[in-house]
């Protein structure tokens, strides 16, 4: 991995949204075919900043504004990248990407498979996602069930600045298709950026334990942090799995984590029903049946559409419902 | 270079011309200094006084309700606003034109003609605030919920346009777009379905010049807007979007035509967005000063007023009651939108499906218990 980072700015805190700026940045000084376009990129540099000034620095060619037309962006990375470029585009937010859907499940997800490997397609679409920022509806979405049900594609999603940073330079050099979820209320936390990082496809124990794990992504990584802190207090030795990609899915690092533990919750912000968390669950069983104590718990969104602003704190998944679901884990001697 | 003749020549009756859809130069009664224009001076007659300041005063309390939902944002009572301040002719012309049975397609920036239409100024700001995704009853109100993903709901209209052509009622079907809107393969679809079956059904894009950052110029290639029409075989107008009569005229004609049979129409208004996108905005990273500047000499509520007061229409009555009129709107909304609202937590599961499936009730339960042991827990805490 290139890294161009200096000295200086290694040893200052930057924001995750600043994380994604400088890994674009760096993909595109590596490799010319890197381009970069979607609604509002260019000169306001994405509604989150996120792509601030890439085109004054790589000029029009490189990082543009397109029509505001989805599926046009879509279809036309996927022409793109059929030519040889790399390019990476922008979902506004979550609810929007949907128009680009048929672009998704039937070309980009599907390319490589119908035409025998003939032609792959190196894109990288960036969806920023969730909730908990106080969006008026079709703002908080979490879609990355759909895209992970849906075979070709890679679905990533990280939790720290530099895991943002490491995974979305693996995802432009991946020659597959990649759905990068960008949690967009984690895009102002800060930390120190570190550009050595995970391949796609390996999760991170962020805390370890010998009681129960919890299994997160994205957003749900900080409750699950937050929850094994406010656990600790109550007795329970909680571990935290950040999967940082939910395909391909890391089932040694879950299974091995589970086995230790022999309990297990998922948590994440789309509903329950149908969502992640149930392919996460079922893995665990299939993998740790013997190993288990208690069934594979999950802590999610409620089965409805995602609620307004003024009722978003009901629906997203809390500390304190996850150490509910802790407490459910069938403990003999407590 | 090819001239495209353009559809429907057939004597349909448009004396504003709806067959000069190739011309690009916007239709107009009132020149920016509020002068009544060349091009149209012979329909000047027909003009209705009573209209003229029904019109003039909605558009005073329409800017009055834009100017206190920017300034409920500034103060952290609103969530988010799209303010339509300088697009009040496009909001309240057209919107006036329609009858209270005609179906109307809001988006998110459509709040002041919602106002117009009569709702409730609170339940129309209902989605800006993070109570509910709407706040008026889309059925009394015939005026579908703001629309949040772009020009999806243009086909709606259109499918809307169609069934009441099919029921034998002469319904229309307005839908707003913004100019980026138009790029999206929705709103070719609707024109497409709606031109095929020849549906009751009116577009009116309000082409602002920007789509959050973009102008225009990077959102199409084309000449106008309007000329979209041509491809569909539909009619289609460009009209100036600051001119009020032109704008109420152009949609009234367009309704009629709609009613008569005659099929959707196209209407580009060519105006300007003269506050940033959203309060989230920052205008200055893409657009000049200069450029708001060319726009506030076409305001389109100074201008109806030059002409009225020019007219010697615009009594000192008339203009103190309107702004009376504004100013019990404005402090109503201070009142009523400065109380936190109440929302009912329940109300996450009661609209899903007409019967909550057993797991939403489950799903209810466990969220009532976990507020009743908080509640508890904070009375134990009291005590
Ligand atoms: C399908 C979809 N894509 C992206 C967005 C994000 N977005 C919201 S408003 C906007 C610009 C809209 O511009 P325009 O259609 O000209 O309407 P205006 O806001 O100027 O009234 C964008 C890109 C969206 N709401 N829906």
């Amino acid at each position: 991995m290139t890294a161009t980072l200096d000295g200086a700015a290694q040893s200052t805190e930057i924001s995750l949204a600043q994380a994604v700026n400088r890994a674009l940045r760096d993909a595109m000084t590596a490799d010319e075919k890197v381009v970069v376009f979607g609604e509002d990129v260019g000169v306001l540099g994405g509604v989150f900043r996120v792509t601030d000034g890439l085109t004054r620095d790589f000029g029009e060619q490189r990082c543009f504004d397109t029509p505001l037309a989805e599926a046009g962006i879509m279809g036309t990375a996927i022409g793109m990248a059929m030519y040889g470029f790399r390019p990476v585009v922008e979902m506004q937010f979550d609810a929007f990407s949907y128009p680009a859907f048929e672009q998704i499940a039937s070309h980009l997800a599907k390319m490589r498979n119908r035409t025998r490997g003939a032609l792959p397609l190196p894109v990288v679409v960036r969806v920023p996602y969730g909730g908990g920022i106080g969006g008026v509806e079709h703002h908080s979405d979490s879609s990355e069930g759909y895209f992970a049900a849906t075979p070709g594609l890679h679905v990533v999603t990280p939790a720290t600045v530099s895991d943002a940073y490491t995974l979305l330079r693996a995802a432009i050099e991946s020659d597959d298709p990649v759905i990068f979820m960008e949690p967009k209320r984690l895009y102002w936390s800060k930390d120190q950026l570190s550009t050595t990082g995970p391949a796609i496809g390996e999760a991170a124990v962020r805390r370890q334990g010998a009681d129960a794990t919890l299994i997160a992504y994205g957003p749900t990584v900080q409750t699950a942090l937050e929850a094994a802190e406010a656990g600790a207090a109550e007795g329970y030795d909680l571990e935290v799995v950040d999967l940082r990609s939910i395909v391909p899915f890391d089932d040694a690092t879950v299974t091995a984590s589970v086995r230790k533990t022999g309990r297990a919750v998922v948590i994440h912000e789309a509903a329950g029903f149908g969502g992640t968390g149930a392919e996460i669950a079922a893995r665990v069983s299939e993998r740790c049946f013997h190993w288990l104590e208690a069934p594979v718990r999950r802590v999610t969104g409620f089965d409805i559409p995602y609620p307004p602003p003024k009722l978003e704190r009901h629906h997203l998944p809390s500390v304190d419902r996850v150490l509910d679901a802790v407490a459910s884990l069938q403990w003999e001697d407590r | 270079m090819t001239v495209i003749a353009a559809p429907d020549k057939t004597g349909s009756g448009f004396p504003l011309g709806f067959d000069t859809i190739l011309d690009p130069s916007p239709l107009q009664y009132l020149d920016e200094h509020g002068a009544l224009s060349g091009a149209l001076r012979d329909d000047v007659p027909e003009l209705d006084p009573k209209e003229l300041l029904a019109t003039w005063r909605a558009m005073v309390i329409g800017r009055r309700f834009d100017v206190q939902a920017t300034t409920m944002v500034r103060q952290g009572r609103l969530a988010v606003y799209p303010s339509s301040f300088g697009q009040e002719a496009c909001e309240i012309g057209a919107i006036l034109a329609l009858r209270p049975t005609d179906w109307f397609f809001p988006t998110y920036r459509d709040c002041v003609s919602m106002v117009t239409r009569g709702i409730d100024p609170v339940q129309t700001l209902t989605l800006l605030r993070g109570d509910w995704h709407c706040g008026y009853d889309s059925q009394v109100w015939r005026t579908a919920p703001q629309c949040t993903p772009l020009a999806t709901q243009a086909p709606h209209a259109a499918g809307l346009a169609l069934a009441a052509k099919l029921a034998g009622d002469d319904t229309v079907a307005l839908a707003f777009c913004g100019d980026g809107g138009t790029s999206e393969g929705d709103f070719h679809e609707a024109l497409n379905f709606a031109a095929v079956y020849q549906a009751p059904a009116i577009f009116f894009v309000q082409n602002n010049q920007y789509a959050i950052s973009v102008p225009l110029a990077k959102q199409t290639h084309a000449a106008a807007l309007a000329h979209k029409a041509v491809g569909y075989g539909m009619a289609g107008v460009r009209v100036d979007g600051n001119d009020v009569i032109a704008v109420r005229r152009v949609v009234a004609e367009a309704a009629e035509r709609a009613r008569r049979g005659q099929g959707p129409t196209l209407i580009e208004a060519v105006t300007y967005r003269m506050q940033a996108h959203t309060n989230a905005d920052d205008a200055t990273r893409y657009r000049d000063e200069s450029e708001v500047e060319y726009w506030k000499v076409r305001d389109p509520l100074a201008r109806l007023e030059t002409y009225l007061r020019a007219a010697g229409l615009l009594g000192e009555d008339v203009v103190a009651e309107a702004n009376q009129a504004a100013e019990d709107l404005a402090n109503d909304m201070r009142s009523r939108l400065g109380e936190e609202p109440e929302v009912d937590h329940r109300d996450l599961f009661r609209h899903v499906y007409a019967e909550p499936t057993p797991q939403l009730l489950e799903q209810a339960a466990a969220l009532q218990a976990e507020l009743d042991a908080e509640a508890d827990a904070e009375s134990e805490a009291a005590r």
